[in-house]
C-alpha cells in the first residue's frame, strides 16, 4: 500500500513532461495509478474485511515516534473504491474535456490531480495522526492549486483563496485536537486510540477541534460557502474533489472516529446538528440555482450534511447507511458532475435558462444522468435507494430523538428529490418557448465515463452482497449484527412507506412551482458568504490596525518590543514554575568585588559620556576589567584572548573616531522617551542575569562532555591546556566558521573603507586601480584581525 | 548549589548599559552597547557555566578543582567574533558619516508613510459602495432575486 502511494506521487512528478510531449494524454497515464491502486485494493480486498486488517509500517524519525503507518481495513477499501476508482474514471474523462493545444494546463492539473489522488490514498490509509494530517493538508493545497488553476482571473484566485483559509483554519485546530486525543491516549496510532479511547475534559476539547477539521472541510454549515465558491474550477477536477474525494475527507474522519466518541455528546450532538442544518439548508439553497453545477454543489452540500448525521447517530444500521451513502454518493455525484462537464463544454452554456431540448438529442447521456439522479433522489433499483431505505429503517427504529432525526431527514430527503427533478428538467428538458440548442455529438469517451460511475450505482444495487462485507465489516465496529441486509426488497417496511411519501411530496412541490418559488432563497445578512467576508475583511483590518503600530520604522521602539516581550513572555514561563535560588552567597572570590565595582562604575559612567573618546575609553575599561574577571575565575587563555581584542577594538575605534566631532550630537526631540528605555533596559538587564543564575544553579558538577574533554585532552591531541585543545581539536570546525566570520567581516571592513577612497579620488569610472586598491587594503586590514 | 551575587549584580549592570545603549540614536553608541553587551554575554557564559575553579591545564590540579573548560572556549569564541562584529559595525559608521554627514539612527520613513496609506485606503474602502467592499469575497453564484421577483422562474416551470 505504501507503495503504491508513492508511485502516485512519482508519476505525478513525471507527468508534465510527458503533458509537454504528448499534451491531454498526460491524463491517460496519470489514470494508470489509480487504476492500478484499484486494481491492487480489490484483490486484497479479503484481508482487509478480514478483521485483521494488513499493516504497513515506514520508519519516519523512530527516535521520536515518528511513524508512518498505513492500515487497509473496510473503511479504507470503501474510500478507496472511491478515491481511485473515481480517480481513473475522471482523468480518462479529463484527457477529453482538456483543451488539445493547452499543454500547460494539462502538465498543471494531470500532474495536480495524481498527487491529489496519491494524498487521498495517504489519507484514508494513515494510521498516525501525524500523517493523516499532513496528507489532509496536501489535498487542501492540492484543491487550492487546481481551483485557482492558472491565477490569472481574480475569481479563481479569490475562490482558490477562500477554500484554502476555511480548509487550513480547520485543519490547524484538527491537528491540535488530534496532537490532544494522541497525548491523552498515549499513542499517536489511531487504531490504539480507538481500542482503548481516552476520556475527560481535555479529550472534550479534542473532539471539538477535530470535529472543526471535519466540518470545515465537508463544507458543513456554517463553513459551507467555499463549495459553491470552489465550482469555478474545471468540471473534472470539481467532479473528484469536490464531490467524490476531497470532500469525503471530513465524513471520512468522522467515520474513523466515530466508532470509539459516538456516545461522547461533544462528537455526536455537533454532528447531528450541524448535519440537519447542512442537509436541509443544502438543499433549500439547490431549488433556486439556475447554474447546473451550482445547482450540484448544494447537492453536494446537503447530501454531505445527510452523511454525517447517519454517521453521527452512531448506531450499526445508521453506520451501514452512512457507508452505502458514502459509496452511492460517489458515484452519482461523480456522474452528474460529468454530465454537466459535456454540457457545459458542448453546448456551450450551464445556464438552466438557455438550455432546452438536450434530452432529445443526446438519449444515452440522459439515461445515464436519469440513473444518477434517481440514485440521489433515492428511488429503486439503485444504490442510493438501498441506501436511503437503511437510513430511514436505522432512524425510525430508534428512539425518540433517533426519530426527530429522522424527521429532519425526510424533509431534506424531499429537497433532494426537488432539486433532482430540477436538475432532469432544467438539464434536458424541452421549455415550451424556447428554441431547442442546436444539435452537437455529446463525445463517446466522455458519455462512455458517465457510464461507468452511473452504472455502477444500478449493477451494484441489483448485486449488493458484492459490497457488503465492506459495509458490515465497518457496521460490526457499533455493535452486534442484527441480521440486517443490503437488499433492493425487504418487502413492505414503515422504511418503504416514508421513501414512497418522500418522493411522492417531492414530485408534489416541483410541480406546484409557486412552493418552489419561496425556495432557496437567503436573506443577504444571514448568508454565511457574507459572514466569511466580514470575517476576512475584519483580519485584514486587524492586520493593518497591528502592522501601523509596530511597524513604525524607528529602531529604538523594534528594540524596546523586543525586549519587553523577551521578559514578558518567556519570563511569564519562568516565573510561574517551581523556581530553586538556592542558596546565596556574596562572592567566590574577594577580588571580585572591587573589579565588579570598577567595571560597573565604567560601564555607568560611559552612559553619560558626552565626548565620543571618553565612552570609548570607559568601554575599554569595562574589557580590561572583565578581562582581569577571567583572570581570577581560572581562565588564563580567555583572560589573554579578552587583553589581545580589548587593545585591538580600542585601537579601531580610535581610528575611527578620529573622523568624528568629538562629542555626540544629542538630538533633544528624543530625549522624552530616556525613562522609558532605562526602565524597559534595567529590567531586560535584571532579567538577563536572573537567567543566567538560574542556570548556573541548575549544574551538578562538570558535564560529561567536559569531563571527557579533559580527560582525552592530553592522549587524543597532545596538549595539556584543555581550552586550547577544544578550540583547535574537539571542536576544530567552530573554530573555522569563527575564522569564516572574520574573513568575511575583513571583507566587508575593506570594501566600505575603499569605497570612501574611491570617491575622494574620483576613480568611479576606473574599476582597475580601485580594485589594485582593494588587495592592498583588504591585506592589512585583515592582517591585525587574523593575528588576533 | 549556590548562587554569587556579586557576579548576577554585575551582569545585570552590564546587560541593562548594553540594551539601554542600543536604543540610543547616534551610531556609535549603538556600537559600544553592542561591545558591552558582548562583554556581559561572556561573562554570562562563565556564570553559566558554574563556580571558577583551577585553570584547566593536565596535571596542574585534580579534575574535580577544575572549572569547566567548554563555557570558556566558547566564550573565547565569542570575544574574537565580537571583534568582527565591531569592527565591522565601525567601518559603517564610518561610511555613514563620510556619505551622510552625520551617525544618527535615523526613523524608516517608508515604513510611515505605507502605514498612513494604508489607514487611508482603509477610509476610502468604508465610504465606497457596500458591493465593493467584499469585492473578490463573492461566491460566483448564479444572481438571485427575492421570490415573486422574477418572471425566468415561471417560464422555465
Amino acid at each position: 500500500m505504501l507503495v503504491a502511494i508513492l508511485a502516485h506521487f512519482a508519476l505525478a512528478a513525471v507527468l508534465p513532461l510527458v503533458a509537454r510531449r504528448y499534451g491531454r494524454a498526460a491524463f491517460v497515464v496519470g489514470a494508470l495509478a489509480p487504476a492500478a491502486t484499484l486494481v491492487y485494493a480489490l484483490a486484497r480486498g479479503g484481508e482487509a474485511v478480514s478483521g485483521a486488517p494488513p499493516l504497513e509500517t515506514l520508519a519516519w524519525a523512530p527516535v521520536i515516534g515518528l511513524e508512518f503507518t498505513a492500515r487497509f481495513d473496510e473503511l479504507a477499501l470503501l474510500l478507496i473504491l472511491l478515491v481511485s476508482g473515481i480517480g481513473a474514471v475522471v482523468l480518462c474523462y479529463y484527457s477529453r474535456y482538456a483543451k488539445p493545444d493547452d499543454h500547460r494546463t494539462a502538465a498543471r492539473d494531470s500532474a495536480l490531480l495524481v498527487t491529489f489522488a496519491g494524498a487521498m490514498l495517504g489519507l484514508v490509509l494513515a494510521d498516525d495522526v501525524i500523517s493523516l494530517y499532513l496528507f489532509w493538508e496536501l489535498t487542501t493545497v492540492c484543491s487550492f492549486l487546481l481551483v485557482g488553476g492558472d491565477g490569472v482571473a481574480k475569481r479563481l484566485r479569490t475562490s482558490a483563496t477562500q477554500a484554502l483559509l476555511v480548509t487550513t483554519l480547520g485543519g490547524l485546530a484538527m491537528l491540535l485536537g488530534l496532537i490532544l486525543l494522541g497525548t491523552a491516549a498515549g499513542t499517536m496510532r489511531i487504531s490504539e486510540i480507538l481500542a482503548d479511547p481516552p476520556s475527560g475534559g481535555i479529550v472534550t476539547a479534542a473532539l471539538l477541534l477535530v470535529l472543526l477539521g471535519a466540518l470545515t472541510k465537508s463544507a458543513q454549515v456554517p463553513f459551507h460557502p467555499w463549495l459553491p465558491s470552489a465550482m469555478v474550477a474545471p468540471t473534472p477536477v470539481s467532479a473528484y474533489l469536490h464531490a467524490a474525494a476531497m470532500v469525503k475527507a471530513g465524513v471520512y474522519l468522522v467515520a474513523r472516529f466515530s466508532p470509539a466518541f459516538a456516545d461522547h455528546p461533544a462528537w455526536w450532538i455537533p454532528i447531528v446538528v450541524c448535519g440537519l442544518w447542512t442537509m436541509l439548508l443544502g438543499g433549500f439553497r439547490a431549488l433556486r440555482q439556475y447554474d447546473l453545477k451550482t445547482l450540484l454543489a448544494y447537492g453536494t452540500i446537503s447530501q454531505l450534511g445527510f452523511l454525517m448525521v447517519m454517521l453521527g447517530a452512531g448506531t450499526w444500521m445508521s453506520a451501514l447507511a452512512a457507508g452505502t451513502l458514502i459509496l452511492a454518493h460517489g458515484l452519482f455525484k461523480s456522474a452528474l458532475f460529468l454530465t454537466v462537464g459535456i454540457i457545459d463544454k458542448r453546448a456551450g452554456t450551464r445556464d438552466i435558462r438557455e438550455l432546452s431540448g438536450l434530452g432529445r438529442q443526446w438519449r444515452g447521456l440522459t439515461t445515464l444522468a436519469t440513473f444518477a439522479l434517481m440514485s440521489m433522489a433515492g428511488l429503486p433499483p439503485l444504490l442510493g435507494f438501498i441506501g436511503k431505505e437503511v437510513a430511514l429503517e436505522a432512524l425510525f427504529e430508534g428512539g425518540t430523538v433517533d426519530r426527530l432525526i429522522g424527521v429532519g431527514v425526510a424533509v431534506g430527503s424531499v429537497l433532494t428529490v426537488v432539486y433532482s427533478l430540477r436538475f432532469l428538467r432544467g438539464a434536458f428538458g424541452t421549455k415550451p418557448d424556447m428554441a431547442p440548442s442546436a444539435p452537437v455529438p455529446c463525445g463517446r469517451v466522455m458519455t462512455g465515463m458517465v457510464a461507468v460511475p452511473s452504472l455502477a450505482g444500478l449493477v451494484l444495487a441489483l448485486a449488493p452482497s458484492v459490497i457488503e462485507p465492506v459495509e458490515t465489516g465497518y457496521a460490526d465496529r457499533y455493535g452486534k449484527d442484527p441480521g440486517y441486509h443490503l437488499a433492493l426488497w425487504h418487502g413492505i417496511t414503515p422504511a418503504l412507506m416514508i421513501s414512497v411519501g418522500i418522493i411522492a411530496a417531492g414530485v408534489a412541490v416541483h410541480r406546484y412551482a409557486g412552493v418552489q418559488r419561496l425556495g432557496g432563497y437567503v436573506p443577504g445578512p444571514l448568508r454565511a458568504q457574507s459572514w466569511y467576508g466580514r470575517s476576512v475583511e475584519g483580519l485584514e483590518s486587524l492586520a493593518r490596525g497591528v502592522t501601523g503600530r509596530l511597524q513604525v520604522g524607528s529602531l529604538p521602539v523594534y528594540l524596546g518590543v523586543i525586549l519587553t516581550t523577551l521578559v514578558v513572555v518567556p519570563g511569564a514561563g519562568l516565573f510561574s514554575g517551581d523556581i530553586d535560588f538556592g542558596e546565596l552567597r556574596l562572592f567566590d572570590n574577594w577580588l571580585q568585588v572591587p573589579l565588579a565595582l570598577l567595571v560597573l562604575v565604567a560601564a555607568a559612567t560611559s552612559l553619560l559620556a558626552r565626548r565620543r573618546l571618553t565612552a570609548v575609553l570607559l568601554a575599554g575599561v569595562v574589557g580590561y576589567g572583565i578581562g582581569a574577571w577571567f583572570v581570577v575565575d581560572g581562565g588564563a587563555d580567555l583572560a589573554l584572548a579578552q587583553f589581545l581584542v580589548e587593545t585591538l577594538t580600542l585601537v579601531v575605534f580610535v581610528f575611527v573616531i578620529r573622523r568624528f566631532p568629538p562629542r555626540f550630537i544629542e538630538n533633544k526631540a528624543y530625549v522624552g522617551g530616556r525613562w522609558v528605555k532605562a526602565v524597559i533596559a534595567g529590567v531586560a538587564g535584571t532579567f538577563v542575569a536572573v537567567l543566567a543564575v538560574l542556570y548556573s544553579g541548575y549544574r551538578g558538577g562538570i558535564p560529561e562532555a567536559s569531563r571527557q574533554y579533559i580527560e582525552r585532552a592530553e592522549d587524543e591531541t597532545g596538549a595539556t591546556n584543555v581550552v586550547n585543545a577544544i578550540i583547535v581539536d574537539f571542536r576544530a570546525f567552530d573554530t573555522i566558521g569563527e575564522i569564516t566570520v572574520l574573513a568575511v567581516a575583513a571583507t566587508g571592513v575593506a570594501s566600505l573603507i575603499l569605497a570612501r577612497s574611491r570617491r575622494r579620488n574620483g576613480t568611479v569610472g576606473r574599476p582597475e586601480p580601485t580594485e589594485q586598491d582593494a588587495t592592498d587594503d583588504t591585506g592589512t586590514t585583515e592582517t591585525p584581525e587574523v593575528r588576533s | 548549589m549556590t548562587i554569587n551575587i556579586t557576579m548576577a549584580v554585575t551582569l545585570a549592570g552590564l546587560y541593562s548599559v548594553g540594551f539601554y545603549l542600543l536604543m540610543q540614536r547616534s551610531l556609535m553608541r549603538v556600537i559600544l552597547g553592542i561591545v558591552i553587551l558582548g562583554h556581559g554575554a561572556n561573562l554570562f557564559l562563565q556564570v553559566a557555566g558554574g563556580p571558577p575553579g583551577e585553570p584547566t591545564f593536565v596535571g596542574s590540579a585534580v579534575l574535580e578543582a577544575m572549572v569547566d573548560p567548554l563555557p570558556q572556549a566558547l566564550a573565547l569564541t565569542a570575544i574574537v567574533i565580537t571583534f568582527a562584529l565591531t569592527t565591522f559595525l565601525l567601518a559603517l559608521a564610518y561610511r555613514s558619516w563620510a556619505l551622510l554627514g552625520h551617525d544618527e539612527v535615523q526613523d524608516d520613513v517608508e515604513d510611515r508613510r505605507i502605514a498612513r496609506a494604508e489607514q487611508a485606503a482603509r477610509k476610502v474602502e468604508d465610504e465606497g459602495p457596500e458591493s465593493e467592499r467584499v469585492a473578490g469575497f463573492e461566491a460566483p453564484e448564479a444572481p438571485e432575486s427575492r421570490p415573486g421577483e422574477d418572471d425566468e422562474e415561471a417560464r422555465i416551470r
